[in-house]
């Protein structure tokens, strides 16, 4: 395939060092690093107004930063103005030039840098064969669909071999089809063409399924960076705990390895925190047995007040007698049968449980009860 | 029912209002070609002597010569100047909103006034009476429309454009000249029509700037119904009025095409 000559040039190592911004006095986004190594895909998730275009924008070089350093492999870069710093954008808006066709747009950043014209068209059929709109070449922008938009658009950021890409909400304006489809095309063009991806987003979903490390972002701050394991598994807070997915809550306070609720106890790891704690479970982590039933005698009793069938699964949720909501996810095969009005126990392994000191909260949801 | 007599009420109503507006000026085309050596005194007969008048005459056709020259380097000069300072005015300061007033100014101030104005500035300049001092005058005058043609349209250009153009290796030169003018066309395009129509049809501050070599035909028009009140002028008229459909055909055309 023409794809082979495609091939980027080395990936780049980017590096953001206690990056700060503040528009109008108020602080967009306070204190950010990171580090990224060549070819990983990072997600910048969070709600929105939490500082994660801020951040594209500043590593773009669309804006400068009041204080911090950002540094693409080696090179400095805080200072150099947007057009010189060699990355590659694609817009939530796509931002494609209406008065140029698709093979015109995807040429321009080659003519840019001086490429002749004949080999820069040539060039540019070779990326948008790479993402199979090469038969669409000649038309004008309004002429395609917002996916075909889309792939230009991808195209003409990576057709100059860029060591960085940047993505601000790539799949956000798509249907629900496409986005998946969008999802595993970009996937693999990051694997093909090799290049470190920085994208924005706020759908969770997405972040999990395309990339190598995910970094939070609430309130202009990086609450945690990690992978999507490390996220869900081992949240530092409980925004991310709650950004991450569902999470059962219980306020208590542990001492000696045992978690206690007014009159109800459990066992949790020797690694959480004593004093005041939320501890939180998962649904998928969390049993839950009809009352009558002698399993899970420690677990915590309650009514349940929701019974939902998923087809793969079903879901409980149980309205517990000290007037916390828990959502049970258990195999629709095996699992139990609960119907509304059910007496039942829910209870978690030990291991599941995840502990958080009652000071770790940045966040809110008010958990319904 | 109710509504298809809306539609009858507001299509007459629309019909009385235009005729009512173009009357004065179409009435000119017959007087144009009305053998009566007076103009506005018909006379029944027919004749197209005048028009043969107007294009043997050597003042008129000195007159159009002068128009023209006048007119054309009063829209280029006008056009680069305004676009210029349309892009200057995108970045939003105390300063350039100062500024952006003082540009418009030429629009506000009575005619005669700018006349009496450019008139000292020029003469003193040397410049009283030549083709120059009138393309410096009718520059100053055009400018605003272009400025606010050109500002309009740059104002709905996407600013991602740029960043777009940016990340994609465009200096800041090359991003306007690959992308943001290219799409504020229409815009300069309107308002360098603008301007050769403010040049075109300038009389006020023109017969303070023009001697009988320099006139212009405005100028001349209005030096002849003051003086020899003959259908010469009529005939001119309708050419003048021909032109003009034209100029508005060629911008409707213009529009439609940016829409595609």
């Amino acid at each position: 395939m023409a794809s082979s000559s495609l091939l980027s040039a080395a990936p780049s190592a980017l590096t953001l060092q206690s990056v700060s911004k503040t528009f109008n006095g108020a602080p967009a986004v306070s204190d950010i690093s990171l580090q990224l190594n060549p070819g990983e895909f990072l997600t910048m998730l969070g709600p929105s107004g939490s500082g994660k275009t801020t951040t594209l924008n500043l590593i773009a070089g669309f804006i400068q930063p009041d204080s911090g350093s950002i540094t693409l492999d080696d090179r400095d870069i805080t200072a150099i103005p947007s057009h010189k710093r060699g990355i590659g954008v694609v817009f939530q808006n796509y931002a494609l030039f209406p008065h140029m066709s698709a093979l015109q747009n995807v040429a321009f950043p080659l003519e840019m840098r001086g490429v002749r014209r004949k080999a820069a068209l040539t060039q540019a059929h070779d990326a948008l064969e790479l993402v199979q709109l090469a038969h669409l070449a000649a038309r004008l922008p309004r002429q395609l669909s917002g996916g075909q938009q889309q792939r230009v658009a991808l195209a003409r950021s990576f057709v100059f071999k860029p060591g960085l890409l940047l993505m601000d909400e790539p799949l956000g304006a798509l249907d629900k089809r496409l986005r998946e489809d969008m999802q595993l095309e970009i996937m693999r063009l990051g694997r093909e063409l090799g290049c470190t991806i920085v994208s924005v987003t706020h759908d969770q979903e997405e972040a999990l399924v395309m990339s190598d490390r995910i970094a939070i972002y609430h309130d202009g701050k990086i609450e945690q960076l990690g992978t999507a394991e490390d996220l869900y598994e081992h949240p530092r807070n409980l925004f991310v705990a709650d950004f991450m997915g569902e999470a059962n809550r219980l306020e208590g306070g542990v001492a000696n390895s045992v978690f206690t609720t007014g009159d109800w106890t459990c066992l949790v790891p020797g690694s959480a925190p004593n004093g005041r704690v939320n501890l939180l479970v998962r649904p998928e982590n969390t049993i839950a047995v009809p009352a009558g039933s002698a399993d899970h005698p420690e677990g915590i009793t309650g009514e349940v007040i929701e019974s939902i069938y998923l087809g793969g699964t079903r879901k409980f949720v149980v309205r517990l007698d000290n007037g916390r909501r828990f959502q049970a996810v258990v195999s629709a095969r095996t699992g139990p049968e609960l119907h509304t009005g059910d007496r039942a126990r829910v209870s978690w392994r030990p291991e599941h449980a995840i502990v958080l000191a009652a000071g770790d909260s940045s966040a809110v949801t008010a958990d319904a009860a | 029912m109710k509504i298809q007599r809306r539609h009858v009420a507001l299509t007459v109503v629309t019909v009385v209002v235009g005729v009512f507006l173009i009357l004065p000026t179409l009435y000119i085309i017959p007087l144009s070609f009305d053998a009566s050596s007076t103009l506005g005194v018909p006379s029944g007969r027919w004749t197209t002597s005048w028009y043969v008048e107007l294009f043997t005459d050597r003042a008129w056709s000195r007159a159009a010569r002068n128009s023209l020259q006048v007119a054309v380097l009063t829209t280029v000069i006008a056009t680069v100047l305004g676009t210029a300072l349309a892009l200057a005015f995108r970045v939003k300061t105390r300063t350039n909103a100062i500024a952006y007033a003082v540009t418009l100014a030429p629009m506000i101030v009575p005619a005669v006034i700018l006349g009496v104005g450019l008139y000292g500035l020029l003469v003193s300049w040397g410049l009283g009476g030549t083709l120059l001092g009138l393309v410096i005058a009718h520059t100053v005058l055009a400018i605003p429309f272009v400025v606010v043609a050109v500002g309009s349209s740059l104002s709905q250009v996407d600013p991602d454009y740029e960043r777009a153009a940016a990340s994609l290796g465009a200096s800041p030169v090359r991003q306007h000249v690959r992308v943001v003018l290219p799409l504020a066309l229409p815009g300069i395009a309107a308002g360098a029509l603008f301007a050769f129509v403010t040049s075109w049809d300038e009389v006020v501050v023109s017969i303070f700037l023009t001697n009988a070599q320099s006139r212009t035909l405005p100028v001349l028009m209005w030096t002849q119904v003051r003086t020899e009140v003959t259908p010469t002028l009529a005939a001119l008229g309708t050419c003048l009025l021909a032109l003009s459909t034209l100029a508005l055909l060629g911008m409707q055309i213009l529009n439609r095409r940016s829409k595609d």
